[in-house]
């Protein structure tokens, strides 16, 4: 019995841990526009929502996918469209972008799935090549000058969205929903399937599950927040460019995630926020900023492979496991 | 660790309690002119199999002979070349390995398949969600799992390792991760079991309590396994099929087959004492 409590309690310690980080952040969140620039932040929280739905495939299911450009891009395009030549709400706009990206997902997803590893991983990028040159093609998307002058419209028809800090209100919603989803989606019974797939692809399916089914359905899931945060970054921004939909954008996805922490719940936050906030001072100096971001990727991989995130929990919960008398 | 068996923990409780092997001796899994070919290579030839309910089947041969190639197969984790499969009167030759282990086939692997950084609770849970419906609810908290509690430590308590409930599976000693593994694939309730060489690296107490175990299973189930410890396969099993080469050598009961020349000069490699 007590062995069970001992061992239990590094798991306990990790969800007041991640509790504790979560209050200060949300508390830290909505004082912030107070303090910052509010359309730094609103870039922020965007990305860090994509960072989040790419690590639920990356970091709870164990797929990389190297073609998240397409949904994030996509869905900016979508809303962009939407709202400007349909005229749609806002709110509506950024539900286009979600379907349009879940339909993106459905089908990328549906051929990335039958492959594993780095064949995955590379039937992802060529799908989302193929849809970056689309975008580049297709006439409603104005080709190199992107979907310019995006109305941010009225939220349900009367709160202002162009007023900086009613939009920022907006986007934190958006970004907590978002993260309350995805939460609930790897604590949940079909989270510890995806888990457990992760773990051990073999044995799940003697064990009876089709488990290509729930890889497209992780995927589709991470498909469709990425839209969300497109889209709510058409909405920010009021642009949607080919800069969104470039392999580039895939990568540096990827490159946020591990610099938070891969499978951490937070840590893409901060590896979002982290690499937002370096590409924002770096763009004024005569630092080129992918030679920064490509040195601080290389030493999170040599030096810190858990990801910020990752170490600190690692580091918290060693300490404190040591300290405890062993009996 | 203290092994405590009971009925309900294992049996589905639909079939008649204590029916020890040969009462019921219907064929569940059979196998017709199985054949597997990589390349120009034929790694399983020409295998006919009949796996009966409530008996323990064993299926030795030396290093190579295609076992565990038999046991893919059988799992459709490969797709035969030729012959046919059929699993309680159902023709699976070409059915999904999922699909087949909802039929009520499922197998256990030569290395250890736990999922290993699962608690050992969660690991049994894991292969109750499906049967218990509650494994595509992604809007549900994980609370939502408590219901499969009971049952999970029923069968964790079966196996000995409920001492041992919240700890990471890849903690266990090789010897109990295997015991846990049999736990998760008891926990589908399986009208056959395959089990891949269960006792391979265990310590002596360790292969006791697996052999009490499987000895238990095996009133309700039919199993198949390989194992290379033959006084585990004498001890414990009904009848025996020699595998050589891809192709089975002789069948019989473990009397028989031990006295077979053809058996010794496998396993040997040599008449010669």
């Amino acid at each position: 019995m007590t062995q069970a409590t001992v061992t239990s309690a590094p798991k306990q310690r990790l969800l007041t841990l991640e509790t504790t980080l979560i209050l200060i952040g949300i508390i830290g969140l909505v004082l912030a526009p107070f303090y910052f620039y509010p359309v730094f932040l609103m870039k922020v929280l965007c990305f860090a929502l994509f960072a989040c739905a790419f690590n639920l495939l990356l970091g709870y299911t164990g797929i990389l996918s190297f073609g998240h450009a397409a949904f994030f891009g996509g869905a900016a395009y979508f809303t962009a469209h939407a709202v400007k030549e349909w005229g749609l709400p806002t709110e509506l706009g950024i539900l286009v972008g979600v379907l349009g990206a879940t339909i993106l997902g459905l089908i990328i997803g549906f051929f990335a799935i039958r492959r594993q590893g780095i064949y995955s991983t590379m039937i992802t990028l060529a799908l989302a090549q193929m849809f970056a040159f689309f975008c580049l093609q297709a006439s409603f998307t104005h080709g190199e000058d992107g979907i310019q002058g995006v109305p941010r419209g009225y939220l349900l028809g009367f709160i202002d969205l162009n007023q900086p800090l009613n939009m920022y209100f907006f986007v934190l919603a958006v970004f907590l929903i978002g993260m309350f989803i995805i939460w609930r989606i790897i604590n949940s019974p079909f989270g510890m399937i995806l888990k457990s797939v992760r773990e051990n692809e073999p044995r799940a399916i003697s064990l009876g599950y089709s488990v290509a089914r729930y890889k497209l359905a992780a995927f589709v899931m991470s498909a469709a927040l990425t839209g969300l945060a497109g889209g709510l970054k058409a909405i920010v921004f009021q642009f949607a460019t080919l800069t969104d939909v470039s392999w580039q954008m895939s990568g540096e996805v990827v490159l946020m995630t591990l610099l938070g922490g891969i499978g951490t719940l937070v840590g893409p936050i901060f590896g979002a926020g982290l690499v937002a906030a370096l590409e924002n001072y770096l763009a004024t100096s005569e630092f080129p900023v992918t030679v920064i971001t490509g040195i601080i990727f290389m030493v999170c991989v040599l030096v810190f492979r858990r990801g910020i995130i990752g170490e600190l929990y690692a580091s918290r919960l060693g300490k404190r496991l040591e300290s405890k008398p062993d009996n | 660790m203290t092994v405590s068996l009971n009925d309900t923990a294992f049996g589905g409780g639909q079939s008649s309690p204590g029916a020890s092997g040969g009462q019921d001796s219907r064929v569940v899994l059979s196998a017709r002119g199985l054949r597997r070919d990589f390349g120009g290579f034929v790694a399983v030839n020409n295998v006919d199999l009949d796996v009966h309910h409530a008996r323990v089947h064993a299926l030795i041969g030396p290093n190579g002979a295609g076992k565990t190639t038999v046991f893919n197969l059988l799992t459709k984790f490969l797709q035969p070349t030729s012959g046919t499969i059929t699993l309680l009167d159902h023709d699976i030759t070409k059915t999904d390995p999922a699909k087949v282990a909802r039929m009520g086939l499922v197998r256990s692997f030569q290395i250890s398949a736990v999922f290993p950084h699962l608690t050992v609770l969660d690991n049994v849970r894991v292969a109750l969600q499906r049967p218990g419906g509650l494994s595509t609810q992604f809007w549900l908290p994980m609370q939502a799992l408590n219901r499969l509690n009971e049952r999970a430590m029923e069968l964790i308590e079966a196996v000995g390792l409920q001492d041992a409930r919240k700890n990471l599976a890849a903690d266990l000693s090789y010897g109990r991760k295997r015991v846990l593994e049999i736990a998760t694939t008891l926990a589908l309730d399986p009208k056959v079991l395959l089990l891949d060489e269960p006792m391979a690296g265990m310590g002596h107490e360790d292969v006791h309590i697996v052999s009490d175990i499987i000895r238990e299973v095996a009133k309700d189930r039919a199993i198949l396994m390989v194992e290379h410890n033959l006084k585990v396969v004498a001890d414990l099993c009904d009848q025996v099929t020699v595998l050589q080469r891809g192709e089975i050598l002789t069948s019989g009961d473990y009397l028989t087959v031990s006295q077979d020349e053809r058996v010794r000069v496998a396993y040997m490699g040599t008449e010669h004492e």
